[in-house]
């Protein structure tokens, strides 16, 4: 039984990337990065995580901010909030499923303090932007002392709360590719009533073509199984074809096959439950990215 | 003359500027020289002995100034006391030890076995792990009805089959009944644990003075006069020598009507060490070691005639009052409970039965309704059940079987007099607002295009004005439930009230100034309400069962008609009238038809303290106390009706539209009355939609937070539409009936009729609560599958 106070930790707030890794590497896995907050103090005021130090990411130059580039991709800062990511035009008019997944976030506080990278880095099996991250093929930047380098966001989330992330690495920011024309993407979820977090939560991020066939489809997952996961098998179904309901449908009933007995069982839900509900918001998630992508 | 009043105005809380500008003063807002805090150790077992306990490590930590174990103060902490015991002739009620610091063995997750005190609450908690217990786990058991079968564990050696008592009430011949019935119609019906989630959790902090043996302890609760009684007599220490003090208190829903565990050991850890001490509960252990809620397991039966006249119901429940009896838990499930169950109806036959049962949980006492909703549920469920069963009108079933209406009492077969009703005219109001016939086009329509609604009445009526304390006492409670106030003019004509009930965000401080102010004509910032401390004001009994106006309201009253009556000899005496002749109103004296003789309220208030011109043998001063014992309780009724809508592919389930119309005599102040009844309906539609708290096996709470204990939010509701309909009581003379629990009475059994409804075409009968999106979809998953099995069958029959 906790009394909501943490284990006794050492504080960090380097200002460069290059000190931060420095202070993960002095702790020797035993370093947690702040990066907002709303996972990691909970779990230390349980108790559940207490880190010998944490290292603040605040003061560290040039992790925040949206940058839309020539491209058309999209650089984001990982100390980018999830307030930042809901009011920004270049996130609302070129890949607004990112903005769907961060205004579905916990509450207000949360979605002032949160950051993108820090929801990455974290990998609750049940966050949002997990799932958004895997559908629109987010390239993940992370950065040590002594190297930088880029990882694919459907090679990113490993299992429960584990990334591809080293011990000495730092999230940087991502780059959300460029959708092009004729792409729409959404986020739907079923949310836990209690946490709010994703109980089932599917983002889909679908091309189509002048003459109505989708030529693309991605599709993430979140909350169903032990870590966000791309759905392949559904996205098979659909590339190739008119989005009818019959097509559809026949995908929704491949979403999440990847991870059949896997689904997660709770006091919040059960594998089975979650398995159906699986299926009806892959449908739900592709028909909105769908009539997205025709307007 | 006009008289102004603000009775019935809507007149903004004077309570809350200082609560929004931060200026609150609670618990953990006070500061006091060399405060020391105070951690407690918890069980992590529901059931346990504990062999030994080690504190040396914790002890010697860094900051810790002492840690006590239950051994240690066995003798200084005593027992906590249940302060309500039922027959022990007629119910076998045992009300076994209670320590305050479990010695020798725990009885649920949470339980305290030890305190450690140090200089920072950093500290405390760093050292609370350091305290090794040595637990020996015994089988655990939390649910009731598991609890009461043979080879259960025990959990009270001197409660046999863990039974607390087995109490029971009737009227008429129910089994007769049911014998002659068409209809006899029965149902499982389970009102599941919830935790209560005030907005501020408890906290404490005392202080003790060695000089003069005086000990203070600051605390939020709702009854500051029977924490400083029970305090006593658990404790011995004399109760002149202790003051408690409810500060601003951040919301309670009965869950801070007790005297707790933590409030006995600051105080004599305080008393120990002569030094004041701090605890402040973390939500996590507001989870586990304040009060929950309900958890009823109820076998319903209601039988009556084909066309709709019920004749009888019979309920048999298992009670989970948990790991020990809190303060008033033997009271919630029996009296609160079966009194209720007639309903607003005119059936005669009556049989109920509770075992009140000791499991490996949370103690379970009083939230907001305490009984009423668990009694309210049963009732309207099974309303809606035998019209279904029967074919009728949900509606015409009712109004067949309303009370007709009535203002001077109407006696119940089951012993209680209502004191005025109209349930009639509250459902009339009620589809004044909501077009039933409309609604059932549209619910039809809705259906052919796949989405499915429903709609559900409740039809509640609730007992209010905790109070005739002969009644209750010959009922079992320890205490009187009367209520208090003083009335204290000073001299230049402004005035103090100090009321015994106990505000915890009802707004009191507002109301009773409205009636102060209307009273006596003089300005509401002229009018101070003071409350919740024992050392300022007289004895009250507190707040809690809707009480505080419908009682506290009406001491008030009459400690104002005293100060007038006195206030009216002094004019008299200065015009030179005998007092008979004069009249008070809008804070001037005077007599009728005699313009120049005039006085101001102002003048007399300083005449009387002035005293150079009073009648003869009449005291200075003007002040007065009373005490007021009503003759009955107070009985709101009304209608709520709720519409539900449910997703047949996912089973989310969600409220559309909320009406409510409340019956609670006069009203002093709407909008803090619609306040209330707002609060209310949203943790009664929480209870039905979303919260539950869920125990494993052997006694871990599933759902220990906020992450998995769904308390609602703003967003999960419609604009709730609101109205009244106004049978004043004649209890009080303010006419006024309590209000503070309608909504969590009445909405539960709205939204679970209204689920039901919405999918009776399926062939769904009845639903537990909470209706989760999972529990819907697969209830609407198997009623899809028996629907194609019939249907298969039937085709099978007709080849």
């Amino acid at each position: 039984m906790t009394t909501g106070v943490t284990d006794p930790f050492a504080y960090h707030a380097p200002t460069t990337v290059r000190e931060a890794s420095q202070a993960l590497l002095r702790y020797r896995g035993d370093a947690k990065v702040l990066a907002g907050g709303h996972s990691l103090i909970p779990m230390m005021k349980l108790r559940i995580a207490s880190p010998q130090a944490i290292v603040d990411l605040r003061n560290v130059e040039g992790l925040k901010g949206i940058t839309a580039n020539d491209d058309g991709s999209i650089t984001i800062g990982s100390m980018t909030t999830y307030y930042e990511l809901i009011t920004s035009d270049v996130i609302n008019s070129n890949a607004s499923s990112i903005a769907e997944a961060a205004s579905q976030v916990a509450d207000t506080q949360v979605r002032n303090w949160g950051t993108i990278g820090g929801s990455l880095a974290h990998a609750d099996p049940a966050g949002d932007l997990p799932a958004v991250a895997v559908a629109l093929g987010f390239e993940i930047h992370a950065a040590s002392a002594r190297s930088q380098r880029t990882i694919a966001s459907d090679r990113f989330f490993r299992g429960y709360l584990e990334t591809a992330l080293r011990p000495n690495e730092i999230l940087t920011g991502v780059t959300v590719p460029a959708q092009g024309a004729g792409s729409g993407d959404a986020y739907v979820k079923l949310a836990n009533k209690a946490s709010h977090y994703a109980i089932v939560g599917v983002a889909a991020s679908l091309t189509i073509d002048d003459g109505g066939i989708c030529t693309s489809a991605r599709i993430g997952i979140t909350g169903a199984g032990p870590h966000a996961v791309r759905s392949r098998r559904a996205e098979r179904i659909l590339v190739g074809k008119e989005l009818n309901e019959s097509v559809v449908n026949r995908a929704a009933q491949r979403g999440g096959a990847e991870i059949a007995g896997l689904f997660n069982d709770d006091v919040h839900a059960s594998a089975e439950y979650r398995e159906a509900m699986t299926q009806v918001y892959t449908a739900r998630a592709v028909n909105a990215a769908a009539e997205r992508a025709m307007n | 003359m006009t008289t102004e009043t603000l009775i019935g105005q809507e007149v903004k809380r004077v309570e809350d500027h200082a609560l929004i500008t931060g200026r609150g003063q609670y618990v953990d807002d006070l500061r006091l020289p060399g405060l020391l805090h105070l951690a407690l150790v918890r069980s992590p077992y529901g059931h346990a002995k504990i062999n030994r306990i080690d504190v040396s490590a914790a002890a010697n930590a860094d900051g810790v100034v002492s840690v006590f174990t239950g051994a240690d103060l066995a003798e200084q902490l005593g027992s906590l006391p249940a302060g309500w015991l039922l027959d022990e002739e007629t119910a076998g009620m045992k009300a076994p030890e209670h320590p305050p610091l479990a010695f020798e063995k725990v009885r649920y997750v949470g339980d305290a076995v030890a305190a450690v005190v140090a200089n920072s609450p950093a500290a405390a908690s760093d050292a609370v792990a350091l305290v090794e217990v040595d637990y020996e786990p015994l089988d655990a058991v939390t649910d009731a009805e598991k609890a009461t079968a043979d080879g259960a564990p025990i959990v009270h050696d001197d409660a046999p089959g863990n039974l607390a008592f087995d109490w029971s009430v009737g009227a008429g011949d129910y089994e007769a009944a049911a014998a002659e019935a068409d209809v006899v119609v029965s149902e499982r019906i389970i009102n599941q644990r919830l935790i209560p989630n005030p907005m501020e959790a408890r906290g404490i902090m005392a202080d003790y003075n060695g000089g003069t043996d005086q000990l203070t302890i600051w605390t939020s609760t709702q009854i500051p006069h029977l924490v400083r009684l029970l305090f006593s007599l658990v404790t011995g220490h004399p109760e002149h020598k202790v003051r408690v003090v409810a500060p601003d208190v951040g919301g309670g829903f009965g869950c801070k009507l007790y005297l707790y565990a933590e409030e006995v050991i600051c105080g004599i850890v305080a008393k120990q060490l002569e030094r004041p001490v701090k605890w402040i509960e973390s939500r996590t252990e507001n989870y586990v070691a304040t009060t929950h809620g309900r958890d009823h397991i109820a076998d319903a039966e209601i039988c009556g005639t084909s066309d709709g006249i019920v004749t009888g119901l019979k309920v048999h429940v298992y009670a989970n009052l948990g790991g020990y009896l809190s303060t008033f838990a033997p009271a919630i499930p029996t009296i609160l409970f079966g009194l209720m169950l007639g309903g607003c109806y005119k059936f005669e036959n009556l049989s109920c039965t509770v075992k009140g049962v000791f499991t490996n949980t949370t103690p379970v006492d009083a939230y907001r309704g305490a009984g009423r909703p668990e009694a309210t549920y049963v009732v309207e469920r099974m309303m809606e059940r035998y019209a279904h069963e029967i074919g009728r009108d949900v509606l015409g079933v009712r109004r067949r079987n309303f009370v007709r209406p009535f203002k001077r009492g109407h006696d119940m077969p089951i012993g209680v007099t209502y004191d005025s009703g109209n349930y009639q005219g509250a459902l009339a109001a009620a589809l004044d607002k909501f077009d039933y016939q409309a609604f059932r086009a549209e619910q039809r329509a809705a259906r052919r295009e796949g989405k499915l609604l429903g709609v559900g009445f409740s039809t509640y009526i609730e007992i209010c004005g905790m109070a005739p304390s002969a009644v209750a006492g010959a009922l079992g409670a320890g205490a009187g439930l009367w209520e208090s106030s003083t009335v204290r003019v000073h001299p230049t004509g402004t005035v103090t009230v100090f009321t015994g009930t106990s505000p915890h965000g009802q707004g009191h401080e507002t109301t009773l100034a409205q009636i102060t102010s209307s009273r006596l004509g003089i300005p509401m910032e002229n009018v101070e309400v003071v409350h919740g401390d024992t050392e300022r004001h007289q004895f009250g009994t507190g707040t809690f069962g809707s009480r505080s106006l419908a009682v506290g309201g009406e001491a008030l009253m009459m400690s104002l008609d005293k100060v007038i009556d006195k206030a009216k000899q002094i004019a008299a005496h200065e015009m030179g009238v005998d007092s008979k002749q004069v009249s008070f109103e809008n804070g001037t004296f005077y007599v009728e038809d005699i313009q120049e003789r005039e006085i101001p309220w102002g003048d007399v208030a300083l005449g009387a303290y002035w005293a150079k011109n009073l009648p003869d043998g009449l005291e200075p001063g003007l002040e007065a106390v009373s005490f007021f014992d009503p003759q009955n309780f107070t009985w709101p009724f009304g209608t709520h009706v709720a519409v539900i809508e449910i997703d047949e592919m996912t089973g989310e389930t969600k409220l559309a539209r909320y009406v409510a119309i409340d019956d609670v005599g006069n009203v002093i102040n709407p909008m803090i009355v619609d306040g209330m009844v707002h609060g209310g309906i949203a943790q009664g539609v929480g209870q039905a939609l979303q919260e539950c708290a869920v125990y494993s096996d052997d006694g871990q709470l599933m759902t220990g937070s906020m992450m998995d204990y769904a308390v609602p939010t703003a967003e999960d509701f419609p604009n709730f539409e609101t109205g009244r309909t106004v049978t004043p009581t004649t209890v009080n003379s303010l006419g006024a009936k309590g209000a503070g629990e309608t909504g969590t009475i009445a909405a539960s059994p709205a939204v679970v009729n209204a689920a039901v409804d919405a999918l009776k075409h399926l062939g769904v009968t009845h639903l537990n609560m909470p209706l989760s999106a999972e529990k819907m979809w697969r209830t609407i998953q198997d009623a899809k599958e028996a629907r194609r099995a019939r249907r298969s069958a039937a085709a099978r029959r007709g080849n």
